[in-house]
C-alpha cells in the first residue's frame, strides 16, 4: 500500500502497479483502460508517494507476476546486482535528481544499463519534465555496428523507407533512389511489405541488396516481415542484413504477435549465423510503440508507457542494431494530440536509452489525431535536441502504403543543419565519393546524369 | 516563380511515374519548396475535415427514396466526434433508443444495409446511393430480402453486429467511411458479417475497400459485393473461410 495525503485528503494506491498508472502524465490510452488518475491533483499525489518508492522495492514486488509472464522473469533473471549497488540505496525521487546531476556522465550512465529495469526507467520518467528527459537522454551514448556506425555523438542518421503499396519494384526503387541521393539511409534501407508472404519479401531484399552491392553503400537493408518468414528466408538462403520484429511489453502481447523469447533467440541466432555484418554483429531490428499491449488486451492493469518500457527489456537481450518507437501510429484513442504525441516519445527515447538502447523514433502521425506537420517539427528538433540515433526518411513525409505521415528526407537535412549532425561516418563518406554532398556535408547540386539515376533506366 | 526553375531542374522528376510518393519534389536550402509544401497541407486539410464531416442524413433519405424501404436512423453510445475519436468501444455500441426503435423491425430479412460515417462521413455520404443505385436492383431481381435500411452515427464496424442481430438478418452489409489518407479522404468500406451477433471479432468478417470514383468505382464494387452476398448466402459463413475460398478479395 502507498499513500499520500494532501490537504485531508489520503489518497491511497493499492499496489506499485496502480501507483505507477495514477502517476502518469495523463494520455488518452490509460483513460480508455481506465487505469488513470481521476483528477489533477490524484495524479500529483501519486508522484509525490512514488517520488519516495525506494528503487529496491521494484526487484521484490512484480507488477505483472513472475509465473505468469517470460517478460517479469527475463527482467528479474537478468538484473545485475552487481551493477545496482551503485544506485540501490536511492528513492525513485532521488534517482531522477542523481541522473541530472553533473557527476553522473555518459561513463556512469553506461555502467549502470544493465541493473536499471523497465519499471525502475518507467517510474523516474514519470516524474521528469520533457527537459529532464532530453537533458539525460542527450548524455547517454549508444552506437551499434553492422556495416557502419550508428548513434556516435554529433552523428544522426535515418531509416529510409521507400513503401509502396503492391510492392512495385520500380515505384520502391524510385523511392529508395530518390531518398540516397538526399543523403538518407544510413541506418537502414528499409521496406514494409504490402504483403508477408516469403517469395514477395525475397524479392525485395534481394532489390535492395542488388543496389547496395553494385553502388558499394555501407548500410544495410531489411525488410520488415515477421520473425518466421525471415527464419524461413534465412533457410533458403535469402540476403538477411537485419532481422526485424515488433514486440511489446507482455507474454500476452507478444502471443498476439504470434512471438515468444524462444521464437525470438531462435530468429537471432538464424540472422547471427550469416555473419554479414563487416564491421559489427547488431542484427536485430525491433519496433515498439506505446498502446500495442492495451490494443493487444495484454496490458494487465499496467499503464501504457511502463508496458512500453518493459518490451525493451526483449530488446536489450539481444543486441539491437536499432530499436523504434513508432510512437504516432496507433491513433487517438492512445495518444490524442501532438503534445501526448510528443511526451511519449520523450520517454519512449530516454528510457530506452537508460537501458542501452539504440532508439530511434518514427516520428508521426495519423489523420484522425489532432497532430500536424508543426507538432512533428517540435518533436523532431527536440528529439535531435535529445541525441536521438535515427529517424524516417520518407518521399515527402507521405507514407502512401501505411497511410500515415512520417518525416521527409528534407526533415532529417534540417536537423543535421540546424544541430550540426552528421550522418553515419561511413557513409558520409560515401555520400562524399558519389558527389551527393561536399565535405561540409553540404547537399550538393545533383548531377543529372548521376549513375544512380542512370542505372534506373 | 523560383519555384517553378526547382521544379525544371530537378532531375529526379523522370521517376515520378513509377511511383505516386511524393518524389522529386525539390529543394529550396534543405526544405521543401511552398508549392509542394501546400499541396500536403492541402490533402492534410481534406482528411481532416472528412474525420469532421457529418452524416448527411436529410440528403441520403431523400436519395434512398426510389428504393422503397424503411429507413431508420441510429446512434452509438458516442454523443460526440471527440467521445468519438477517444472511445472506440462505444462506437462499436448503439445507444438506448436505437436498440428499442430495432425491436419493432425484427424481420427475418437476408440482407442489412448499415450505414455508418466511420472516419469519414464524406465518403459514406458520396458514395452510398451511386453504390446501392446498382445494387439494390440486383438484389431485388435475385428475390433476396432486404431489412430496413439503417443509418449510424458516430459508429464503428462492429456496432453493425448488435444491429443485424435486432433486425434478425441473415448478413449484414456495413458501409463505412474509412480512415483518410492523404491521397483520398472518401474511401468507403463494405464489410459483411454472416449471422451477425454481437462479440464477433475481425476473423468473421470481409471487407472490400477503397470504394470512390477513383478508386474502385461503384458499378465493378457492386458486382464484388453481389458475388459476395451470394456466396455468403449459400455457403452460410464470412470471413477467413470464405475469403480463402472464393479467390476474389485480394
Amino acid at each position: 500500500m502507498y499513500q499520500y495525503t494532501v490537504r485531508d485528503i489520503v489518497y491511497r494506491f493499492s499496489d506499485l502497479k496502480t501507483l505507477l498508472a495514477k502517476a502518469s502524465p495523463f494520455r488518452t490510452g490509460d483513460a480508455l483502460a481506465g487505469v488513470c488518475a481521476e483528477s489533477y491533483e490524484e495524479r500529483v499525489a501519486a508522484q509525490i508517494a512514488l517520488a519516495d518508492v525506494p528503487l529496491n522495492f521494484f526487484l521484490n514486488e512484480t507488477i505483472i507476476p513472475y509465473e505468469q509472464d517470460e517478460i517479469t522473469r527475463l527482467i528479474i533473471d537478468s538484473h545485475d546486482s552487481g551493477a545496482f549497488k551503485l544506485i540501490s540505496h536511492l528513492t525513485v525521487g532521488g534517482f531522477r535528481d542523481w541522473l541530472l546531476s553533473d557527476e553522473t556522465d555518459a561513463l556512469v550512465l553506461k555502467s549502470i544499463e544493465a541493473c536499471v529495469t523497465p519499471e525502475m526507467a518507467a517510474a523516474v520518467s514519470k516524474l521528469m519534465r520533457n527537459q529532464d528527459l532530453i537533458a539525460v537522454a542527450k548524455k547517454c551514448e549508444v552506437i551499434t555496428h553492422f556495416r557502419n556506425t550508428i548513434g556516435l555523438k554529433g552523428h544522426f542518421s535515418t531509416r529510409l523507407q521507400p513503401n509502396h503499396p503492391t510492392d512495385d519494384h520500380k515505384g520502391i526503387a524510385a523511392s529508395m533512389i530518390d531518398g540516397l541521393l538526399y543523403g538518407s539511409g544510413d541506418a537502414v534501407i528499409g521496406i514494409n511489405p504490402a504483403t508477408d508472404s516469403p517469395a514477395a519479401v525475397m524479392n525485395l531484399l534481394t532489390l535492395i541488396d542488388t543496389v547496395r552491392q553494385q553502388f558499394d553503400i555501407p548500410t544495410q537493408s531489411c525488410v520488415l516481415s515477421h520473425v518466421t518468414t525471415t527464419i524461413e528466408l534465412i533457410n533458403k538462403g535469402a540476403p538477411v542484413d537485419l532481422c526485424f520484429q515488433s514486440i511489446g511489453g507482455t507474454e500476452l502481447t507478444n502471443s498476439s504477435f504470434g512471438i515468444s523469447l524462444a521464437l525470438l533467440d531462435e530468429a537471432y541466432e538464424a540472422t547471427l549465423s550469416l555473419k554479414r555484418g563487416t564491421i559489427g554483429q547488431n542484427v536485430m531490428y525491433f519496433e515498439t510503440g506505446q498502446g500495442s499491449e492495451l490494443s493487444a488486451n495484454g496490458h494487465h492493469g499496467v499503464d501504457q508507457q511502463t508496458c512500453e518500457v518493459r518490451g525493451y527489456a526483449i530488446a536489450r537481450r539481444y543486441k539491437p542494431l536499432l530499436v523504434n518507437t513508432v510512437v504516432g501510429f496507433i491513433g487517438p484513442e492512445y495518444l490524442y494530440d501532438g503534445k501526448q504525441i510528443i511526451r511519449a516519445a520523450l520517454e519512449d527515447h530516454f528510457c530506452g536509452k537508460l537501458l542501452g538502447l539504440p532508439m530511434g523514433v518514427d516520428v508521426c502521425y495519423t489523420n484522425h489525431a489532432e497532430a500536424d506537420q508543426d507538432d512533428m517539427d517540435n518533436l523532431l528538433t527536440l528529439l535531435g535536441v535529445a541525441g536521438c540515433n535515427f529517424i524516417m526518411g520518407i518521399p515527402g513525409s507521405d507514407d502512401i502504403m501505411l497511410n500515415y505521415q512520417s518525416t521527409s528526407f528534407h526533415d532529417a537535412l534540417y536537423l543535421r543543419k540546424v544541430l550540426g549532425l552528421r550522418p553515419a561516418p561511413e557513409f558520409e563518406q560515401w555520400l562524399i565519393k558519389q558527389g551527393i554532398v561536399d565535405d561540409r556535408g553540404e547537399l550538393m547540386q545533383l548531377n543529372p546524369s548521376h549513375k544512380l539515376l542512370t542505372h534506373f533506366y | 516563380m523560383v519555384n517553378k526553375e526547382i521544379e525544371k531542374t530537378d532531375p529526379l522528376s523522370s521517376l515520378k511515374e513509377f511511383t505516386a510518393a511524393r518524389i522529386a519534389i525539390g529543394r529550396t536550402g534543405t526544405s521543401i519548396p511552398i508549392k509542394q509544401s501546400l499541396e500536403f497541407k492541402l490533402a492534410h486539410a481534406h482528411a481532416r475535415d472528412a474525420v469532421y464531416s457529418v452524416l448527411d442524413t436529410d440528403g441520403l433519405l431523400n436519395s434512398m427514396q426510389p428504393f422503397n424501404l424503411p429507413i431508420l436512423h441510429l446512434h452509438s453510445k458516442a454523443l460526440t466526434r471527440h467521445k468519438y475519436l477517444k472511445r472506440p468501444d462505444l462506437g462499436r455500441q448503439l445507444n438506448e433508443e436505437s436498440a428499442e426503435l430495432l425491436k419493432d423491425y425484427s424481420t427475418n430479412a437476408d440482407i442489412a444495409f448499415i450505414i455508418v460515417d466511420g472516419l469519414s462521413a464524406t465518403a459514406v455520404n458520396e458514395n452510398t446511393y451511386p453504390l446501392l443505385e446498382v445494387l439494390i436492383p440486383q438484389l431485388n431481381r435475385a428475390g433476396l430480402k432486404i431489412a430496413p435500411i439503417c443509418l449510424v452515427e458516430q459508429g464503428r464496424v462492429a456496432i453493425g453486429d448488435h444491429i443485424g442481430h435486432l433486425l434478425n438478418a441473415k448478413l449484414t452489409v456495413l458501409l463505412i467511411g474509412e480512415r483518410p489518407g492523404l491521397s483520398a479522404a472518401d474511401s468507403m468500406g463494405a464489410y459483411f458479417t454472416y449471422m451477425p451477433k454481437p462479440g464477433l471479432t475481425d476473423e468473421s468478417r470481409n471487407c472490400i475497400s477503397n470504394i470512390r470514383p477513383q478508386g474502385l468505382t461503384h458499378k465493378p464494387a457492386a458486382e464484388k459485393i453481389f458475388y459476395l452476398i451470394n456466396e455468403a448466402l449459400k455457403r452460410k459463413l464470412s470471413g477467413v473461410a470464405l475469403k480463402d475460398n472464393a479467390g476474389l478479395l485480394e
